[in-house]
């Protein structure tokens, strides 16, 4: 059993604690993990990855192109722009939702959300999009963007551990203040996958 | 009991250093190494060894060396630049030697990430004369830290782990044991102590003869792994290694593969054993070549034929880091197999999605928004850099950097960096195009932590030397970009609660600062007046911005635009470029990342940006 997931967002999102929840849960599940993050510098408002790879063998944990079973987007631009990471047929989870960037709004590049959207769509051919930002407010803070989205990959046939996993592995790692928040961007996130 | 736990690789080297029975931690924070020493300082307590977070890299090796030479194991860790600035006592420490072991935590950043370089610590220990292993992943770099405090003691030398950014940042489950004994403490007196010119030579001989002791040791060491298996061969080392065997994978190959894990001094049994088996070997290494250059050494001294390939014929780059696609391309490129259908046949069942590589016809890609790193929404850093480059009337007067999150300050709309090198050069870089330049102003700014790191040695220089600058103090009560470590002018030390702080404004009055004033530079109006009286202030004058980092706070307040007020001129955006202003439609609007600092309400030429409480 391999799978490879690759987590793409913009510094601050949260890929970190995401792609730690889900190698914590499948960890748990007792398999073999290692996932590589962006931390630094380019945390501040740029964009970020996160690679998770799961199962046997392991080797580094850098997700070749046109490698990844799961594309996990955190904001749709940069949804597109890891898309060389996935595999053919691979599966798109993506929040509808964008962050427009400083050098957009000073005028010195663009965000052509149509054209992107229109891209994405007829480039992938397992893609569900949903507005996660949005769901993470209605749960109590968009900051829990990156729950709403574990929430909507816990939906993923084949998933190599139990959706329960993930739910347990992110309660174990945030402070316990901020678990019904959680608690219900995940099940919000969860259920705006399986509506669709 | 053994059990597994989800660490990160520079978690993996604190877990190492605690079951090694490590007595004593020093460190400065630099990204990728930070989280050693963070780990560190967590289980101080728990685990009852010292832990510190240095000035500098110098202190903290020269702290560490201390408690080693008292018999204690001591860690010490840094980012790679950081080792330039312990250079002098590292050099001379090979000398010297350690009784404790001392393990030197070293980490590179290939790319780079975010560093202002790409030095390769492995080619810094085969100058300093001391061994150094190359982890490949988080669990071998537990590993390798716990064999690092054995052959220290036993070599009685410092011995490196040069962990990169993918070993650094990168998270396995790994095993965890317990801890282990702990030395006896107790400094003997001797003159092999005290470096002296007659005893340097002495010890350097030793020195030498120690690279062949160490070279043994690595010929039985588990980290070094050889597979024969074809007459063709490749050697790789640290985490090119995970690269060229998935790669090796994914190409349906076999060939014939030395891992290296201890680079330097490099161990010749395996290499000759390799080399007296094939008729060709490529070394794949990311950084400089230093495992090549001996395995060529060595072929040459031992009259072997085998052709050595890698660096110095340009088959492998030696910018930026390696990734499983490069080590692939290198690998098909070395064994000739190229053509796609080649290729694609090789990798069979791993073709990439449709558009994205070329293997369909699909529409080409829309230019994506650039989304390089920004200050935060909220961060003082750009309320100062705002308003002394409105006080400096724009492109007029010279500003020097530093290294920090300000670095950010270059980017535009504030654009407020002329010049960044290293830690601390921003004040002195000003005094020297001062001394040049004597028509225009200079402002050097910095951090607060850089301030007492290498920036107050600077300070000091110019205040001698009466130097006409401006030094900006970008005072936000932490060290932010490394992920806020405490400093010396906090209450706080790596471990707990610190009485003794030091006052930035005490200190510049200290050595002979004439003009010393702190402003808070969100209430730009007394910003902008200090900034001013600061730049026509002759001779050395300091302004210290004090104001918490945003990430450190909770926000209390937050802001909105009137749009009934808001007449679309987009000043606030234009000017500040805070990631949290976005226009919206012909106004502007505030997005959900704002932190209420209200600088963009000062700024507004009409009043419509106000202020709601969280």
């Amino acid at each position: 059993m391999r799978m490879d997931i690759v987590i793409a967002g913009v510094g601050g999102q949260g890929t970190v604690l995401a792609s730690r929840v889900i190698a914590q849960a499948a960890m748990d599940a007792g398999l073999a993990v290692r996932t590589s993050e962006t931390i630094g510098m380019a945390q501040r408002e740029g964009n970020v990855t996160s690679h998770v790879r799961i199962g046997d063998p392991l080797y580094g944990a850098l997700i070749p192109d046109g490698a990844a079973d799961v594309l996990l987007g955190f904001e749709m631009a940069e949804t597109v722009r890891w898309l060389h990471k996935l595999k053919k047929d691979g599966r798109v989870l993506a929040n509808s939702a964008r962050i427009i960037p400083v050098s957009v709004t000073s005028g010195r590049s663009t965000y052509d959300a149509d054209s992107i959207l229109d891209f994405l769509r007829s480039n992938t051919n397992n893609l569900t999009m949903l507005d996660a930002t949005e769901l993470a407010i209605r749960a109590g803070n968009y900051r829990a963007t990156n729950t709403v989205l574990l929430g909507a990959m816990s939906t993923i046939p084949g998933l190599p551990f139990e959706a329960e996993g993930l739910l347990s592995a992110l309660l174990a790692t945030i402070p316990a203040k901020l678990r019904d928040i959680n608690s219900r961007a995940l099940e919000l996130g969860r259920q705006a996958v399986e509506v669709l | 009991m053994t059990r597994k736990m989800l660490l990160m690789g520079n978690e993996a080297i604190a877990r190492g250093a605690v079951e090694a029975g490590v007595q004593a931690a020093t460190a400065y924070p630099g990204t990728p190494s930070s989280e050693v020493f963070s780990t560190l300082a967590r289980f101080a307590r728990e685990y009852d060894y010292y832990a510190e977070w240095s000035v500098n890299e110098k202190v903290a090796l020269e702290v560490a060396a201390g408690a080693a030479y008292a018999g204690a194991r001591a860690i010490v860790s840094m980012k790679q630049v950081g080792l330039n600035v312990a250079a002098d006592p590292l050099m001379t420490l090979a000398y010297i030697g350690v009784k404790g072991g001392l393990v030197l935590v070293v980490a590179d950043d290939p790319g780079p990430h975010s560093s202002q370089n790409e030095q390769d610590t492995r080619v810094f220990a085969r100058f300093a004369k001391l061994p150094v292993f190359d982890p490949a992943s988080p669990q071998e770099a537990k590993d390798m830290t716990i064999a690092a405090f054995e052959l220290s003691e036993k070599l009685r030398l410092p011995v490196f782990i040069r962990p990169t950014t993918r070993s650094c940042h990168v998270c396995q489950d790994v095993t965890i044991n317990e801890t282990g004994p702990r030395n006896r403490i107790g400094f003997e007196k001797d003159p092999s102590w005290v470096i002296f010119p007659s005893l340097a030579y002495k010890k350097h001989k030793w020195l030498n003869e120690q690279q062949e002791t160490t070279r043994k040791i690595f010929n039985e060491s588990p980290f070094n792994k050889l597979e024969l298996k074809t007459r063709a061969g490749i050697i790789t080392s640290g985490v090119a290694y995970n690269y060229v065997r998935e790669a090796l994978d994914m190409l349906h190959m076999e060939v014939s593969l030395l891992k290296i894990g201890t680079p330097y001094p490099l161990p010749d049994e395996p290499v000759l054993q390799l080399l007296n088996n094939t008729d060709r070997v490529l070394v794949i290494e990311e950084q400089e070549p230093v495992v090549e250059d001996q395995v060529i050494a060595m072929a040459w001294k031992n009259g072997v034929a085998t052709q050595i390939s890698g660096k110095n014929d340009r088959l492998v780059p030696r910018e930026g880091e390696l990734n499983v696609d490069k080590a692939r391309d290198i690998l098909m490129n070395y064994f000739g197999l190229t053509g796609s259908e080649k290729f694609l046949a090789a990798i069979g069942d791993s073709q990439p999605a449709a558009g994205t590589n070329g293997t369909t016809a699909a529409p080409e890609r829309p230019p994506l928004p650039e989304r390089a790193p920004i200050l935060c929404a909220g961060c003082p850093h750009r309320a100062s850099f705002y308003v002394f480059k409105e006080a400096a009337h724009r492109d007029a007067a010279v500003f020097t950097g530093d290294i920090g999150c300000y670095t950010l300050g270059v980017m535009p709309p504030l654009s407020a960096m002329d010049t960044c090198l290293c830690m601390g050069a921003s004040v002195t870089v000003a005094s020297g195009l001062a001394a040049v330049e004597k028509d225009r102003k200079h402002v050097a700014f910095l951090g607060d932590s850089t301030f007492f790191h290498t920036g107050l040695a600077g300070l000091v220089n110019a205040v001698y030397n009466n130097s006409d600058i401006t030094l900006v103090v970008l005072d936000n009560r932490t060290t932010a970009m490394t992920g806020h470590q405490p400093h010396p002018g906090l209450n706080r030390t790596a471990t707990g609660i610190n009485e003794k702080h030091i006052d930035i404004a005490e200190v510049a009055r200290a050595v002979g600062v004439e003009f010393v004033r702190e402003v808070d530079p969100y209430d730009l109006a007394a910003a902008r007046e200090a900034a001013i009286a600061a730049m026509e202030h002759k001779g050395v004058s300091v302004v210290i911005m004090k104001r918490e980092c945003i990430s450190i706070v909770k926000p209390v307040k937050k802001c909105t635009v009137d749009h009934e007020k808001c007449i679309g001129c987009k000043k606030c955006i234009n000017e500040l470029g805070c990631p949290a202003l976005m226009p919206d439609g012909d106004k502007v609007t505030i997005g959900n990342t704002c932190n209420g600092c209200h600088v963009c309400g000062q700024i507004c030429p009409v009043g419509a940006i106000g202020e709601v409480v969280l």
